[in-house]
């Protein structure tokens, strides 16, 4: 017997037990929000795009074909909706707050970090990062983090979190927000770069203080 | 010989992608001498652990 006549679809039915798992999906919805808030800051945006998604996937979930990708394809059901709802809130259009950050991104910072012969600045050296037993468990430590990560231009934010939070891999970020990987790399060093001076500043250089 | 600002890019696209083997030596020939990018290297690594953490703590929290 071949197994020409066995179906390489998988049954819908399958799919639809995703929904059946209440940690999972539980923890799906954490980070879906993050990732929303993120997006958007506005909480109320952000709880109504993560609601309208998970309705939409479950819908939907006869078009999605494989286990594996199930989290890929929520969060692009996702963007999608933070599109539309952000579409609807004028208030939130300016499309320059998606590159822009309250402080210094970039090549302003790049120039601001390093001298032109490509040395670090005198004073922006990393210093050496303490790790007191109380630092990073504490939940001080967690709303400065926060901070940080809001402080990051949207960009930056969004294409960070698809890396470190979400953990998709390159071709599957590149291909979602239709970027090169060069740009993407160059956009993660200098979401990092911002994350690191950030922290340095309002953590590490504080505790030592 | 590696500068600093290239150096730090490779540190950071070390956790994206692997360095080729040239880019490899050219970054340890740079880190062996220069203090301040070997901190940066390990707060990369650092960053990218409180990530993580990031989102395990969010999560207990919430419940």
């Amino acid at each position: 017997m071949t197994n020409a006549n066995v179906s390489v679809e998988i049954d819908s039915s399958a799919a639809v037990n995703i929904f059946q798992d209440t940690v999972f999906i539980e923890d799906l919805r954490t980070q879906m929000l993050k990732f929303a808030r993120l997006q958007v800051r506005d909480n109320q945006i952000a709880e109504d795009a993560v609601q309208e998604a998970m309705i939409s996937a479950y819908q939907n979930i006869d078009r999605f074909a494989r286990q594996a990708a199930f989290k890929t394809w929520v969060f692009s059901i996702l963007k999608n909706k933070i599109i539309d709802l952000l579409r609807k809130e004028k208030r939130h259009t300016a499309a320059s707050q998606l590159e822009d950050g309250p402080n210094l991104n970039g090549d302003a910072l790049i120039e601001h970090l390093f001298e032109e012969n490509g040395h670090w600045q005198k004073d922006e050296r990393p210093k050496k990062w303490d790790q007191p037993e109380h630092g990073v468990e504490n939940t001080h430590f967690w709303r400065i983090f926060d901070a940080c990560l809001d402080a990051l231009p949207a960009k930056y934010g969004r294409l960070f979190m698809m890396r470190e939070f979400l953990e998709m891999d390159t071709p599957e970020i590149c291909h979602n927000e239709e970027v090169t990987v060069s740009s993407l790399n160059v956009t993660l060093y200098r979401a990092r770069l911002r994350l690191r001076e950030c922290l340095e500043d309002h953590w590490f250089q504080k505790e030592t203080s | 010989m590696m500068k600093c600002k290239q150096a730090t890019q490779m540190l950071s696209e070390k956790l994206d992608r692997p360095l080729s083997a040239k880019e490899k030596i050219n970054l340890a020939m740079h880190t062996a001498i220069c203090g301040p990018c070997r901190q940066f290297g390990k707060q990369m690594e650092m960053i990218r652990g409180l990530s993580k953490s990031y989102s395990k703590a969010k999560e207990s929290d919430d419940k």
